[in-house]
C-alpha cells in the first residue's frame, strides 16, 4: 500500500457552480454510485459523499489513471458537461493532499460557512452507506475513522463552531445573554416580513412560548400568526403589547420611525423594568436609536447585528488557522501509519527469507549424518538463534527512524541488500 | 502561622480562579473549587485555633472580624454553589475574599482584653450573624459588579473579555436577588441580637452609638432596595448599582465607623 494510492476526486462550491453540482447529485437513483463504481477497474476501495455543496469520491486505487478516468466518466455521465470541460470543475488530490483535504472537509474547514456542524454528520452517513455495501477496506476504514476523530479534536480544541455567523442566529444569542433561558418568553413581530419570520423561527426553536404579530394590514398578521400558533393584533395596539412581551422584532416598511424614546419610557414603567430586547431589522429603521439609552432596554439594529456577525466571523478565521494546524499534524500521523504498513511486511519478508535458508541448510546437513534426536534439536536451535541474532540489528535499524524520508530510504536499502523485492516477485 | 497558611491557600485558589477566567479551561475550575474548599476548611481551623487561644469567640479584634467576614463569605459562596451554579462567579468572589484577608493580614492580631461588661453569650451570636449577613451582602456586591460589566458590553455592543465569560443578565439579577433576600434577614437579626446585647451590657436597647446608627442606615438602604424591587421593579441595572452602594455602606459600618468615629464598638485603639 503506497500513500499515493489514496485519492480524492470531486466538485464543491468553490470549483463548480450549482448548475453543475446539481447534475451530479444522483438523487433519482441513490444506489447507482455504489453499483457503478464497484466495476471501475483498479478502484479497490471508495466512499461516495454527496451534499448540496459538494460531490466527491474518496478512493484507493491500484491503477490510478484508469480509475480516475472511470470515476470522472461516471460522475459526469448524466450531465451536459463535455469531457474537455470536466477538468475545469473538478479537483483531484493525491496522497497526503487527499488526506489533508478529507480532514478539512470533516472538520468543516472546507465548508461554505466555515465551522458549520452538519458536514460531519453527512460524511458519517456517506461512510456508513459505503461500508455497508462493502465498498471500503482497511485503508479507507482507518482513514475515515481518523477523519471523524480529527473533526472531534478540532471541535473541542478550537472554538470554530462557537459563535453565531448569521444575523438571526446572532439575535438569538444576544437574547440568551439577556434572558438566559428563552422558555416562557414572548416575542412580538412588528411587520410581517420574511426576515421577521426567519428570526421568529430561530427564537421558537429556542423555546419562546408565544408569538404575537402586529401588522398594518391585519390580514397578513393573522396569516403569519397562524404559522406560529400565535395571535395577531393591529399596529394601534403596539404600545399595549410591548408591556407584556420580552423581545420585539421590528421590520415594517415604514419610511419613518414608528417608536420614539418618549413612547417607550412609560412602557418600561408599566413593565416594572423587566428587560426588553428590541431588534430593528427594518431599513430605514423603525425604532429610535435613542431608545437604547434607556435602562434595561437593549436595542440592536441591522448594522449592530452584522457587526456581531463580522466579529464572530473573524474570530472563526483565527480558529480555522488553529484547526488547520491540527489537520496538518493529523495528516502526518496518518502518513506514518501508512509507512508502518510497509515496515511490517518488510520485516516479515526478511524473517521468512532467513528461515527458508536455514531450513534448507539444516535439511542438507542433518541428512548427511546420523544424529540422535536430541542432537538434531540442539543444532536446529543453534540455527534459529544465529538467524535471530543476525537479524536483530537490521530490524532495529529499520525501526529506529523518525523522519519519514529516512524510513523509506532505509526500507529501500534493506530490501535491495537482502534482495527481498526479487524474492516477493518470484513468489507471486 | 495557621493564618499565613490559610492566606497562601486562598491566594492559590484565587489565582486558579483567575487563570480559569482567562483560559476557560474546565479542569482548572474544578481545581480552583477544591482549593477554595480546602482554604475554607483550613480557615475554619484557624478560627477555632484563635478561639482556643483567646478563650472566647475570636470576634473582638479587627483582624479576627475581617477574617471571620472572609470566612463567612467563603462558606456563603460554597453553599450557594451547592445549590446552583453561576458562571465565573467564583473568580469575583475569591478576589473579594482575598482583599478582605489582605486587610486582615495587615492589622494586628494582638488580643485586647474584653471589658467585663461585654463578656456575654450575645457576643458570638450577634457578631457572627452580623458578619454572615455581610458575607451574603458581599456576594450581592460581586453579582452587581458582574451585572454592570455584562450590561455595559451589551449596551455598547462591543464584546470583550466579559461577554462570553459572564452569565446572562437574567441569572446575574436573580443571583443578586438571592444574595439580598438571604443577607437582609440576617442583617435584621444581627441588629436585633445586637440590641439585646446592648440592653444586657449597658442597660438600654439602643443608644445611638455610631456603629448602631450606621447599621441602621445600612438596614434602611437594603430595606428600601428590596421594597422598591418588589413594588416598583427596581431590578437589573438599578438593582445592581444599589447593591454596590449598599455594600459600601456595609463596609463603612465595618471600617469607617471603627476608624473614623469613636464609639463603644471600636475594637482598635
Amino acid at each position: 500500500m503506497s500513500i499515493d494510492s489514496i485519492l480524492v476526486l470531486g466538485v464543491n462550491h468553490k470549483t463548480a457552480p450549482v448548475e453543475v453540482r446539481e447534475q451530479l447529485a444522483f438523487t433519482d437513483d441513490p444506489e447507482s454510485p455504489f453499483r457503478n463504481m464497484k466495476t471501475i477497474p483498479g478502484c479497490t476501495e471508495f466512499c461516495f459523499l454527496s451534499t448540496c455543496n459538494r460531490v466527491e469520491v474518496i478512493f484507493a486505487s491500484s491503477n490510478q489513471e484508469e480509475t480516475i478516468r472511470g470515476i470522472k466518466n461516471f460522475l459526469f455521465a448524466g450531465s451536459n458537461v463535455s469531457e474537455k470541460e470536466i477538468d475545469n470543475f473538478i479537483y483531484l488530490h493525491k496522497g497526503s493532499e487527499a488526506i489533508n483535504h478529507l480532514y478539512r472537509v470533516a472538520s468543516s474547514l472546507d465548508s461554505m460557512v466555515v465551522g458549520e456542524p452538519q458536514i460531519l454528520g453527512q460524511l458519517k452517513d456517506a461512510y456508513r452507506d459505503s461500508s455497508q455495501r462493502d465498498c471500503t477496506g482497511v485503508v479507507l476504514n482507518r482513514l475515515l475513522h481518523k477523519a471523524f476523530s480529527v473533526a472531534k479534536r478540532v471541535r473541542t480544541e478550537t472554538n470554530i463552531g462557537g459563535s453565531a455567523v448569521s444575523i438571526s442566529y446572532a439575535a438569538v444569542e444576544l437574547a440568551r445573554k439577556i434572558f438566559g433561558n428563552l422558555k416562557g418568553k414572548r416575542v412580538l413581530l412588528v411587520g410581517a416580513g420574511e426576515m421577521a419570520e426567519l428570526a421568529a423561527e430561530h427564537l421558537i426553536n429556542q423555546g419562546i412560548s408565544e408569538v404575537i404579530v402586529a401588522n398594518r394590514t391585519l390580514e397578513r398578521a393573522i396569516k403569519l400568526a397562524k404559522r406560529f400558533n400565535g395571535k395577531a393584533v393591529g399596529l394601534a395596539e403596539l404600545h399595549e403589547q410591548m408591556e407584556i412581551v420580552d423581545i420585539m422584532v421590528s421590520s415594517t416598511g415604514a419610511s419613518d420611525l414608528i417608536l420614539h424614546q418618549k413612547d417607550v419610557k412609560p412602557i418600561m414603567r408599566q413593565r416594572k423594568n423587566r428587560p426588553l430586547f428590541l431588534i430593528d431589522i427594518a431599513v430605514p429603521r423603525d425604532l429610535d436609536p435613542k431608545i437604547n439609552d434607556l435602562d434595561n432596554i437593549y436595542l440592536y439594529d441591522v448594522d449592530d447585528l452584522s457587526h456581531v456577525v463580522e466579529a464572530n466571523k473573524s474570530e472563526r478565521e483565527q480558529e480555522a488557522a488553529r484547526a488547520q494546524r491540527i489537520v496538518e499534524e493529523e495528516t502526518l500521523k496518518f502518513l506514518q501509519w501508512i509507512e508502518e504498513m510497509q515496515l511490517t511486511p518488510t520485516i516479515t519478508a526478511l524473517r521468512r527469507k532467513a528461515n527458508t535458508i536455514a531450513q534448507a541448510e539444516l535439511a542438507k546437513t542433518l541428512g548427511n549424518f546420523d544424529f540422535s534426536s536430541k542432537e538434531k534439536k540442539s543444532i536446529e536451535k543453534m540455527a534459529g538463534s544465529i538467524i535471530n541474532k543476525l537479524l536483530h540489528d537490521p530490524i532495529l535499524f529499520l525501526k529506529n527512524t523518525h523522519s519519514s524520508e529516512d524510513k523509506s530510504e532505509k526500507l529501500d536499502v534493506t530490501r535491495k541488500i537482502f534482495a527481498l523485492n526479487e524474492n516477493s516477485e518470484k513468489d507471486s | 502561622m495557621l493564618f499565613t497558611l490559610t492566606y497562601i491557600l486562598y491566594g492559590i485558589a484565587t489565582s486558579a480562579y483567575l487563570t480559569f477566567f482567562i483560559s476557560q479551561e474546565k479542569k482548572i475550575r474544578s481545581t480552583a473549587r477544591c482549593l477554595l474548599f480546602g482554604a475554607g476548611v483550613l480557615h475554619t481551623v484557624t478560627i477555632v485555633g484563635r478561639y482556643i487561644e483567646q478563650g472566647h469567640t475570636p470576634l473582638t479584634t479587627h483582624h479576627d472580624t475581617v477574617s471571620f467576614f472572609a470566612w463567612s463569605m467563603t462558606w456563603a459562596f460554597l453553599s450557594f454553589r451547592w445549590r446552583y451554579q453561576v458562571k465565573n462567579f467564583g473568580t469575583f468572589v475569591s478576589l473579594l475574599i482575598m482583599v478582605l484577608l489582605t486587610v486582615g493580614a495587615m492589622s494586628s492580631t494582638r488580643v485586647i482584653e474584653l471589658p467585663p461588661a461585654l463578656q456575654s453569650n450575645w457576643l458570638p451570636i450577634h457578631a457572627s450573624i452580623a458578619l454572615l449577613a455581610d458575607g451574603f451582602l458581599a456576594m450581592g456586591f460581586c453579582s452587581g459588579v458582574m451585572y454592570l460589566l455584562q450590561e455595559r458590553e451589551l449596551k455598547k455592543k462591543r464584546f470583550g473579555l466579559f461577554y462570553t465569560r459572564l452569565p446572562s443578565l437574567d441569572s446575574l439579577d436573580n443571583l443578586n436577588h438571592h444574595c439580598l433576600t438571604v443577607g437582609f434577614p440576617l442583617l435584621t437579626l444581627g441588629i436585633i441580637t445586637g440590641s439585646f446585647w446592648a440592653k444586657q451590657a449597658w442597660g438600654s436597647y439602643w443608644h445611638w452609638d455610631p456603629k448602631e446608627t450606621w447599621s441602621l442606615i445600612t438596614w434602611f438602604l437594603y430595606a428600601a432596595m428590596l421594597h422598591q424591587r418588589f413594588i416598583a421593579g427596581w431590578r437589573g441595572r438599578r438593582g445592581a448599582i444599589l447593591s454596590i452602594i449598599g455594600f459600601i455602606a456595609v463596609l463603612f459600618t465595618l471600617w469607617g465607623v471603627t476608624f473614623l468615629l469613636p464609639g463603644e464598638h471600636s475594637y482598635v485603639n
